[in-house]
């Protein structure tokens, strides 16, 4: 029925005051504003949230999957990096 | 609709096969009154439910056959909206003569039906269906806006609750206004001949002609009786037009006034849409008495 198919946005809804904008899923709409009005029926319909956010799938710049061992795995080995990897000196009483 | 009574005896073993409608949605609204509506105002809840069942009933035709998957599913809640103040509104009006939403919905025939021939409408394209859309939501937002100060609860309540949900089927409707009259020749061609065709049947939701009403002074006219009860619908015409004005303007479409439709809706006398409209609601009730799913 249509030319072109209606593009593609990512919808993020935050579930309350405090909280952050969680990526809820993807729907079409041909513009923003209807792409909010369209995130408001198909994820908040069951009081979910208190604020939407939609973006463009392809204005959206994604890790790529295939250099995900560049990317995520070097942290591997270096538990220093973690808080945990000290011990409290003795003299410090409250930490 | 669920049939109260019988789920109450829980016959239904399985819970997650009833789902009652009727305990979640319509507690708050009638909590406030137990007393039965009187013959009036029970004529009058008869033309909103009416309305609102006819046109959830027209919008329920879209699913499955929106233009996009999006779409449908806000066309489907706009339904679902206004089945909900239907099954309030029917439920209220049934309580003055001991009938139940069900039996209103599914055992009145054609010439029962009180409401105003814009519902019936058919779906038409899917700008018929806008056009359709913007003249009653906006209708309807102006009505609840002022049904909410009525000093019967019920009607008070009900109104309340559905003002907000109206108040976002009239955003979706403005949306696709703006986008149908200025997005291309083709979108623009199709609203304005769905105006031409949708509009005339506008100028009966703001009158206040009734039928004469079993159990009352004939003599006084029903909104003279309701006075601070119900709205005068002709004292809806000046916001409603204010209301759809900044639309149009930016939409750069102006409705047509020169013809107006015969209406009679309230009177029971119908356009030829609405006997096969009914005929697809009842006939599961109809051929199975007391069905329950």
């Amino acid at each position: 029925m249509n030319a072109e198919p209606w593009p593609l946005w990512e919808v993020f809804v935050r579930a309350s005051r405090g909280l952050s904008h969680v990526h809820v899923g993807s729907l079409h709409a041909p513009d923003e504003q209807l792409a909010l009005r369209n995130a408001r029926d198909l994820y908040t319909r069951r009081g979910e949230g208190v604020s939407i956010w939609v973006v463009r799938s392809d204005r959206i710049t994604a890790s790529d999957p295939d250099a995900k061992d560049a990317f995520f795995t070097s942290p591997e080995g270096k538990n220093f990096r973690h808080a945990t990897y000290y011990t409290a000196a003795e003299g410090v009483k409250h930490l | 609709m669920t049939d109260t009574e019988e789920s109450s005896t829980g016959q239904n073993p399985d819970e997650h096969g009833r789902v009652e409608l009727s305990a979640v949605l319509l507690s708050d609204e009638f909590v406030a009154s137990d007393t039965p509506a009187s013959p009036l105002v029970a004529e009058y809840a008869l033309w909103l439910g009416d309305d609102a069942l006819v046109l959830a009933q027209r919008l329920g035709d879209w699913i499955t056959r929106a233009p996009e998957l999006e779409e449908d599913v806000a066309l489907a809640n706009i339904a679902l909206d206004l089945l909900g103040h239907a099954r309030s509104l029917l439920r209220y009006a049934g309580s003055a003569s001991g009938r139940t939403e069900d039996d209103l919905a599914y055992w009145r025939d054609e010439g029962d039906f009180r409401s105003a021939h814009l519902f019936e409408q058919p779906n038409g394209d899917f700008a018929h269906t806008i056009v359709r859309q913007f003249a009653a939501s906006h209708y309807l937002y102006v009505l609840y806006d002022r049904l909410r100060a009525s000093t019967d609860p019920v009607l008070a309540g009900v109104a309340a609750k559905a003002v907000k949900e109206v108040d976002y089927h009239r955003d979706h409707a403005d949306q696709w206004m703006l986008r149908l009259a200025l997005g291309t020749d083709e979108s623009r061609r199709r609203t304005l001949l769905a105006l031409e065709d949708i509009w005339p049947y506008v100028d009966e939701l703001f009158s206040d002609d009734s039928a004469p009403i079993a159990g009352a002074d004939a003599s006084e006219p029903l909104f003279d009786a309701l006075e601070g009860i119900a709205v005068r619908p002709s004292t809806l015409r000046e916001p409603f037009d204010a209301d759809i004005a900044p639309v149009l303007a930016e939409a750069g479409l102006e409705p047509p006034t020169a013809f107006h439709a015969a209406g009679g809706g309230r009177r029971g006398r119908h356009s030829e849409h609405l006997a096969p409209l009914l005929a697809e609601l009842q006939v599961l009730a109809r051929q199975h008495p007391g069905a329950s799913w």
